[in-house]
Parts: C-alpha cells; structure tokens; sequence
C-alpha cells in the first residue's frame, strides 16, 4: 500500500464522517457563544455581578428553586461581609429539631444554616409545577454541555411558539434551546423584576448574565483558588522541567 | 538467560540490612545497575509514567476514601457538597484524582502502541506483554468501578448497562447479573462491593506491575531497533534513564496539570453532576473516552450471527478484542521486531492507529444511521488486522536488512533504504 492510497482512504473516512454528523445534527437551537470574565487561565468572577446576580436568584429563581449546597456562610465567597450574612440569614426561617419537649421547633436561620429550599419535598414541587421538576441550581453550570451560554440563551430565549408545534400539556412555554422545545419554567424574568442597589439597569440581559455567574460560582466556589494554585504550579513544574533537561543533557554528553 | 546481581555498595546499618533482607541490593539492581539499550527514543518514557500515575492515583484515592461515603443516599453529597467544597484541598484531591484516570489510560494506550510499533510483544517478551494486557483489563475493571462511586447519573446508568451485559451469556446471565448486582437492581449493594473493589485492585495492578518489570529486567528492554543488543551498547539505568524520566516526567506534569487546574471538568459528562435517577435515563448514555473504542465494538454487533444472539454477539466481540491481544505475539509471525525494518506493516501499524480513532469516535455517537456501518466496517477491520493480516504478513513481506549492532546501523545498507 502506497502513501497516496492512504492518504485518499483517511480522506474517504473523513468525509463519510463528516456528512453523517452533519445529517444528525442538532433538532436543538444551539446557545450563541458568550464571553464570560471567569473563563479562560486568568479569569475570575465579577463580584460585583455575583452580589447581582444573588439577588436575582433569591428574589425570583428561590421562589421554585433549591440551592441545597449553599449555606448563607458560603456566600462570603461573592464578597458579602460577615454582619451582611448574619443579617440575610436572620431573614429567613429554619425548621431546627428539638425544644426540650422534642417537638420540632422554627427559629431565624444562622450563617452555618442552609438555604431553606422553596419545597418541603419533590412531589410538592412538581405538583406546583405542572408535573415537572424544578432541578436543583447548586451544580447546574456543569450539569449542562457548555452551561453558561446555555443557561443565558435559556433566560433570555423564550419566544412565540412556530405554528405547527403541539404543546404537550398545560402551562408550557416555547423555548428553543430547550431539549424539546417545550418548557415547564414560565419565562422567569422580565425588564425591571429586581431593583438592582447599585443602580444598574435590570434589563433582561442583564439579570440573565449575573444570575448565570452566580450559578457558576455556585457550581464551583474554589475556582479563584483553583486558577491561582494552577499558576504555581504551572511555574514550578516549568522551571524544574527545565533544570531536568539541561541536567538530562549534560550527563547524557558523557556518552558522546 | 541468567541475569548477574551485583551487591549493593552499602556499609554498617544498611549493610547488615541487606545481608539479611537483601532489598537494598534488589533496587540497586532494579533501578541504578539495570543495563539499558543506550538507543531508546522517548516513548520508552510511558512505562515508568504509568507507574507513577499508578502512585498517584493510589495515593489521591487513599486520601478521597476518608472523606467519601458509599452509599446511595450519600455519596454524590459526600463527593459534590463536601469533598469539592468543604474539604480543605478537596477539589485538588478530586480533580487530581478524576482527571489522573484519564491521564492513566492515555499513557497507557501510548505505552501499548509503542510495543505495536516496536514489536516488543515478540520472544523473548511474551510473558512481559501479557502481563501487559492483565493489568490493561484490570485498569478498566477499576476505572468503570470507580467512575460508579460518585453516583452521578451517568454512573448509575452506565453501571446498569455494563453490568447489563452479562446478562446476555446464556442459561446464567440473569441469575450472574442479580449476583453481580446483589439485588433486583443497580443499588446500595452494587455500589458498596464496587467500592470495595475499586479500592483492592490497584494494590492487585501495583504487584502486577512488579512482575512486568521483573520480566523486563529478565529479558532486557527493547529497543527502536528491536533487534538484540551486546553489553556494549547498554548503559546503566542510572543515571541516565533516571534523568531521561525525570524530565519526561516534569512535561507530563504540564499537561496533566492543565487539565487538573485550568480544564478539570473536560473529561467529566455533565449528566454526572446530576444524582443517580433511575427514573431519568440520560438521553446518550456514553462511557469515559477511553473506553468508547471498545464501546464502538459492543454496539457493532447488531445481527445474530447463527445461534448466536446480537447482543452475546457484541459482548464476545468487545471482550475479543482485548483477548486477542494475548495472542498478538504468535498471530505476528514476522521475525523482525521493529516496525522500522518492516515497510508494510509500518503502513498498517498506522492504519490501525486510525481505525481505533476512529471506532473512538463512533462511540461517542449515538447508534443511529451511518455511524452503525462505519463502527461495523471499523470492528471487522480491527479484527481483520490481528487474525489475517499480521499472520500472512509476517510470511509474505520482505524486511529491509537490520543492523547488527547500534555502531553499524544507520549509514549501513539498513539505513540508506530506512532514510528513502
Ligand atoms: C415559576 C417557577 C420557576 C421560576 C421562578 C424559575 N424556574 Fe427554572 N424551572 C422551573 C421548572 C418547572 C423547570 C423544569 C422545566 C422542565 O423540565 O420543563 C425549570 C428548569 C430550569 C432549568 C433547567 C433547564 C434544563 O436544561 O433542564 C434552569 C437552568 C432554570 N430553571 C433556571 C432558572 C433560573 C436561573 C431562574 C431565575 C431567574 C428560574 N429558573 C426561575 C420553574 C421555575
Ligand atoms: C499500570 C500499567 C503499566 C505500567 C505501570 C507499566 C510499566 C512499565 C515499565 C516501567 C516498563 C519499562 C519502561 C518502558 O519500556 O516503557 C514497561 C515495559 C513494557 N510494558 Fe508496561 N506498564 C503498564 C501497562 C502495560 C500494558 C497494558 C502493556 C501491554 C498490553 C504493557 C506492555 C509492556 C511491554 C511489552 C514492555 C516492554 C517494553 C520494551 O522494552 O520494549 N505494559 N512497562
């Protein structure tokens, strides 16, 4: 066999490759690439947009959402101070067991406390939902392929249905870049929803892109420390590599 | 074949040590006098970085053990809520962990090509590569065991469907699967012995390396040229090879140090940061990227072949194909050893290389349309490479003529035709 004949077969494959992915491609709208300030080996989150970006989540998603990883102490990570979290953790209410009768009693929530989830339990959840359950937010950047731009696209992606799509049940709505199409979460926001403390205007987009980096910090909180770590290493790795190779090249001139 | 020891050169404590537990003289002989072809070229670094990635993942395991729980109801908890967020460094021992499986196999499936090219598998190293292909499919019981015990979707689900498989060997199956199982279903029983096992076997692939290596150090290593080396064109292992793996050592360090800190989730599904749902099965159910060639081979199987029924079909055809990797050295019948003396076989060499990317590929698709005939043609041809055409090649190619020792080579007949 020849390098021609080869090369022409490694041709053949990969068109036959290519066309088959082609034909199977996407019935799902794909999200729309984003730039994201915690991406990339120097990216780090935008504190500001996480303290938005909380606020969103807590006065709109909280409401049909849990966060059950995230405890009010956590959030130090976007930047709160200590008195913030004692005080946002006073304003909600936690089931605590047991009062010197044993019985379950509710108390104000501390920084070590969880976020309380908006349901007692799943059946509750999906019953005040149509059936269908809102998934926990605490991990969903990663649990969904390229999950930012999706979750962003998610948010500000609701539209009018095309006319041929049968919807499968009552209360759904139109979203292309939900598997399906059809989508049990009613568009969750709409222009001036929140009022933002620092005066930034609450325009769809803008409190889609700051509760998206909320959820990946939530998704990942050690991030920051992650990347710094990795530069570390990174040069010291390097270094030593190099000293390895000169010293790999002087002994191995003995042989010579 | 004897190989000469020489005594450590050790004196007072150590020495009375060594005379009576003769450990000191075996490492000095395993890893400083060891004669080495002075000719190896850089894949010959991929052995000892397996082994430490072997360490490593040993002892990042260790340490994950004592913070994870095996149980349904706490084990993706223990591992998403505590490990990777409260865990002092927990998030390194994870991603180091999770990330050095894949790291593992990729120096692995490297360090078996290498053998491929170089016909290492040949007398006198049959044993050698058989241990070889042992601790290959141990390492796969291992990572598919381990890739379980988070007890994310993705786990659960493939740990159904493989286990499912067994289920296709007739008369037993069911009964062998519920076994396996310990229970009517993947549950809290299958996820404990799985984790029971994922820690045993490592320490089982840690002593079969030993003796891969004692079977090394046996024959001698070989070498690009693949043909036998006299005393004078070996050096010792120390320190040259010492130094050589060191900095093959600290490169490797850069890329799996990528991954671990600036891409650690490359390698993960993002179902499996979902918990296990037995009533959510994931729209493609696709396993760790090093398994997806042998995945490819599984599903092609999609007719019953006489008595045979497809899916047994598949299970023979995936197993098949690591199990004729223990006849590899008497299916190539070729005396030649390394793939540079051998024109033709070099052709194929590469031509399997692309047939496993691109059954790679295949299974990472879903079972649909062309992708089923590709997977099929690529299946039959892997097939085709070890039980036809490495026997008859063997027999009908003419090598190019080998050297006699490394001073002759490269500027001899052998060398004017290897540069054309
Ligand atoms: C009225 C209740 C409600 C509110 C408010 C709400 N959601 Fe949802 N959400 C749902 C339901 C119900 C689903 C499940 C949809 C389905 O399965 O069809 C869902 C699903 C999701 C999903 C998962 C989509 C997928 O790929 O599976 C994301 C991400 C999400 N919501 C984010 C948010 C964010 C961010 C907010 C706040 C801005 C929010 N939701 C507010 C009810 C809500
Ligand atoms: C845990 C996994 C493994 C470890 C730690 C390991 C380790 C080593 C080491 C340290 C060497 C000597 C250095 C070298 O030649 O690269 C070696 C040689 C060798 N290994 Fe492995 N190995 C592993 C898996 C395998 C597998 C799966 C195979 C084949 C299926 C294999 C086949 C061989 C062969 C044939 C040699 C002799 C190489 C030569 O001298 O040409 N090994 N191994």
């Amino acid at each position: 066999m020849n390098r021609r004949l080869f090369r022409v077969l490694l041709l053949a494959v990969a068109m036959v490759l290519g066309s088959a992915a082609t034909l199977l491609a996407a019935e799902v709208e794909e999200p729309p690439a984003r730039d994201w300030p915690h991406e990339g080996i120097f990216g780090r989150y935008d504190k500001a947009a996480l303290q938005r970006g909380f606020q969103v989540f807590k006065e709109v998603c909280a409401s049909c959402h849990s966060a059950r990883y995230l405890r009010f102490r956590d959030l130090a990570g976007i930047g709160l101070d200590q008195a913030t979290i004692k005080a946002l953790a006073a304003e909600f209410t936690v089931e605590d067991c047991c009062d010197e009768n044993g019985e379950p009693f509710e108390r104000p929530a501390r920084p070590a406390d969880r976020f309380p989830p908006p349901y007692p339990n799943d059946q509750a959840a999906r019953a005040a939902n149509g059936g269908a359950l809102p998934p926990d937010l605490s991990l969903i950047v990663k649990a969904r392929d390229r999950g930012e731009d999706y979750i962003y696209a998610l948010l500000t992606g609701y539209e009018e249905p095309p006319a041929d799509a049968e919807p499968p049940g009552e209360g759904v709505s139109w979203n292309p870049y939900f598997p399906g199409g059809w989508i049990a979460m009613p568009p969750p926001l709409m222009e001036d929803l929140v009022e933002y403390p620092d005066g930034t205007p609450a325009t769809v987009e803008q409190m889609a892109s700051d509760v998206t980096q909320f959820l990946a910090w939530l998704s990942e909180p050690t991030m920051e420390e992650r990347k710094r770590t990795g530069l570390k290493y990174m040069l010291f790795v390097l270094v030593l590599t190099g000293l390895f190779y000169a010293y790999k090249r002087k002994i191995w001139s003995r042989l010579h | 074949m004897q190989r000469e020891f020489v005594e450590a050169p050790v004196r007072g404590v150590l020495k009375w040590i060594d005379q009576r537990l003769p450990v000191i003289t075996w490492a000095y002989n395993e890893l400083v006098v060891y004669p080495a072809p002075r000719n190896l070229n850089y894949w010959w670094n991929f052995g000892s970085l397996a082994g430490i990635m072997l360490t490593i993942q040993i002892v990042t395991g260790i340490v994950l053990v004592m913070h994870y729980t095996p149980h349904v109801n706490m084990a993706f908890d223990s591992v998403e809520g505590y490990i990777m967020r409260d865990v002092n460094w927990g998030w390194l021992i994870r991603y180091l962990h999770a990330n050095g499986a894949s790291m593992f196999f990729a120096l692995v499936y490297i360090h078996i090509f290498r053998g491929l090219y170089y016909g290492s598998y040949k007398a006198p190293r049959e044993l050698l590569w058989m241990i070889g292909v042992v601790i290959l499919i141990l390492m796969m019981a291992t990572a598919f065991m381990g890739y379980v015990l988070p007890w994310g979707n993705m786990s659960y689900w493939a740990a159904t469907v493989i286990t499912n498989l067994f289920s296709a060997i007739p008369l037993v199956g069911d009964t062998l699967v519920t076994w396996l199982w310990g229970g009517f279903t993947v549950d809290n029983p299958t996820l404990q012995r799985f984790f029971s096992l994922h820690y045993l076997l490592p320490f089982v692939i840690f002593a079969l390396v030993f003796l891969h290596i004692l079977a090394l150090h046996q024959v001698g290593s070989n070498n690009p040229l693949g043909i036998d080396l006299s005393k004078k064109d070996k050096i010792p292992f120390h320190p040259y090879y010492t130094i050589k793996d060191l900095f093959g050592l600290g490169v490797f360090l850069l890329v799996y140090g990528y991954f671990v800190f600036y891409a650690p989730t490359a390698f993960i599904e993002p179902v499996n940061f979902e918990p296990a749902d037995p009533l959510k099965t994931p729209p493609h159910i696709v396993p760790e990227w090093y398994f997806l060639p042998f995945y490819a081979i599984l599903r092609a199987i999609t007719f019953d072949i006489f008595f045979i029924p497809a899916k047994l079909g598949g299970v023979i055809a995936m197993f098949g194909a690591i199990f004729v990797l223990f006849l590899l050295p008497w299916l190539d019948t070729s005396p030649v050893r390394s793939a540079r003396f051998r024109p033709i076989y070099k052709q194929f060499f590469w031509i399997l290389v692309l047939d496993v990317l691109v059954l790679g590929y295949i299974g990472g698709q879903p079972p649909e349309g062309w992708y089923v005939t590709i997977g099929q043609i690529a299946t039959a041809y892997y097939f085709l490479h070890f039980l036809v055409i490495l026997p008859i090649l063997g027999k009908i190619e003419r090598p190019l003529p080998l050297p006699k020792s490394l001073d002759e080579p490269v500027l001899g007949t052998a060398g004017a035709q290897a540069a054309k």
